[in-house]
């Protein structure tokens, strides 16, 4: 572990340093942008929706109480949505998603000797491979995490319209009650760090791959197993930092 | 000029490279052979960089490598032009952007200037109309080609190929031997070629050093070879069927 920690901080120094080619690293920037962000769009847009349709569902069954307002359903709804399940829960799955593409990438090129014909050419592959694919995290997480958040409240109140369990009134006032913008800014800041988690982990698990195919995907795994509890760990610190 | 002098490497305990000093000559091909696993591809990477030597030095005409900081290395390297032994081109990238990299990256060159080179690589390594094809679509001659036509591309002082027939036809191992060898007299390269290939040792072997064990056991050239009384060489020489009926 304190190896691999050691390992981890020096391969940071060589990836955070000025690119070789800015015109080269832009490419790379927009390519790993699209790969990374855009492709992602999709799978987070769904598992959002139905996500807060769940949670909209299940708050509106609990609800047994006359004295409850049924707003509670859009409160909840959005609290749910965007203090956890969007930051947080999202980021898991695009460290699944986004961390194994990473890790497995960076393998391949490593057991094809893609990485030292790199090396050889004199280009420092570290920065070359990782940093671009950081920054582009750093940039599209927080996009997708808002997108998720906006489907996330969509798809609770297209539950509600669809069950019938709550008005469209009660559920946009529900999400008016008491909003504060710091929770939008709780969730941008564990998301940035979530992205950072995601991507130098997995560059790190890929780019010290050794050995075939076996390896890449042991790298992947890998990559995901501990991106993963790196987020929920910093979940916490966060948290208990931001909130309290 | 490429000179090992006393380069040791370990693995751990395991001793790999023993006390290896080896001249590597310019404007020819100099061919590191040896049995599989006896440190020819670790000797490579030592010369070139990618392991560090544990004890000795490498000098690139007279230039101590070992010796290099990261800039002074990465200045080095461009001069530098490596045949991995699966070609090691970027699965992402055409065979243009492949072999355009090394002058998009390290040169000032304007995006015609760069064409034109690339085109003139590609056709010196007689590969015509392949520029938009990825790398997945090619055979693994034209890989070869490709990744030698990539090496080039920057008109390097030292081409270093590892195994380049290796996974390849008998005719297109000949094809791959016949362009190394051309290139290196014609830009007076100093190449060094890893190989297990008696065919190519025979074609192309301007200088041939026998790897034993991790040890230096042998020095010639493509003449002398056969006519060594040197037991461990002649094994290796003459270890296959074919090479062992020619000999009777």
């Amino acid at each position: 572990m304190i190896t691999h920690t050691g390992d981890y901080v020096l391969l940071m120094k060589k990836v955070f340093t000025k690119p070789q080619k800015g015109k080269i690293f832009w490419e790379r920037l927009l390519d790993e942008i699209q790969g990374l962000g855009i492709e992602s769009i999709g799978i987070v847009a769904f598992i959002s929706a139905f996500m807060g349709a769940v949670v909209a569902i299940q708050t509106a069954y609990n609800i047994d109480s006359p004295f409850i307002p049924l707003s509670m359903v859009g409160w909840t709804t959005r609290q749910s949505v965007i203090l956890e399940f969007s930051p947080t829960i999202i980021s898991l799955i695009l460290a699944g998603k986004v961390g194994s593409r990473i890790a497995s990438e960076i393998g391949t090129m490593r057991v094809t000797e893609q990485i030292d014909a790199l090396e050889i050419m004199g280009v420092n592959s570290a920065n070359y491979l990782i940093f671009p694919k950081v920054i582009a995290l750093l940039l599209i997480n927080p996009v997708l995490i808002i997108l998720s958040m906006w489907m996330g409240i969509l798809g609770g109140w297209l539950a509600m319209c669809a069950t019938g369990l709550a008005t469209t009134n009660d559920y946009v006032t529900g999400i008016r009650i008491d909003f504060q913008v710091y929770i939008v800014f709780y969730a941008i800041v564990k998301t940035l760090f979530f992205a950072f988690i995601i991507s130098t982990i997995s560059g790190f698990y890929g780019y010290k791959t050794n050995g075939g195919a076996l390896e890449v995907g042991q790298a992947s795994t890998k990559a995901v197993v501990y991106s993963s509890i790196l987020i929920i760990t910093f979940n916490l610190i966060l948290t208990q930092l931001l909130l309290t | 000029m490429i000179e090992a002098k006393e380069v040791n490497k370990y693995f751990g305990d395991h001793h790999v490279l023993k006390n290896i000093s080896c001249t590597f000559e310019k404007g020819k091909t100099n061919l590191i052979i040896g049995q599989s696993g006896s440190g020819k591809t670790v000797l490579m990477k030592c010369l070139v960089g990618l392991y560090e030597v544990d004890k000795g030095i490498v000098l690139y005409d007279n230039r101590n490598f070992s010796e290099m900081n990261f800039e002074q290395r990465k200045s080095l390297r461009q001069e530098i032009g490596m045949l991995f032994q699966g070609g090691a081109l970027f699965d992402y990238m055409t065979v243009e952007e492949n072999v355009m990299f090394p002058l998009s990256m390290f040169t000032k060159q304007t995006k015609p200037e760069k064409l034109a080179r690339v085109n003139f690589v590609l056709e010196r390594v007689n590969l015509d109309n392949i520029n938009h094809l990825m790398p997945s679509e090619l055979s693994g001659g034209m890989r070869k080609r490709v990744a030698i036509a990539r090496a080039i591309s920057m008109n390097p002082k030292y081409l270093f190929c590892d195994e380049p027939n290796s996974g390849l036809d008998p005719q297109t191992s000949g094809v791959i031997d016949k362009l190394i060898k051309e290139i290196t007299d014609e830009y007076g390269i100093t190449t060094i070629v890893n190989t297990h290939d008696m065919n190519s040792v025979l074609s192309i072997g301007d200088t041939v050093a026998f790897i034993y064990n991790g040890e230096l056991w042998w020095k010639g050239n493509n003449s002398t070879i056969l006519k060594t009384d040197n037991k461990e060489l002649n094994d290796f020489v003459f270890g296959t069927e074919l090479t062992s009926r020619l000999k009777q």
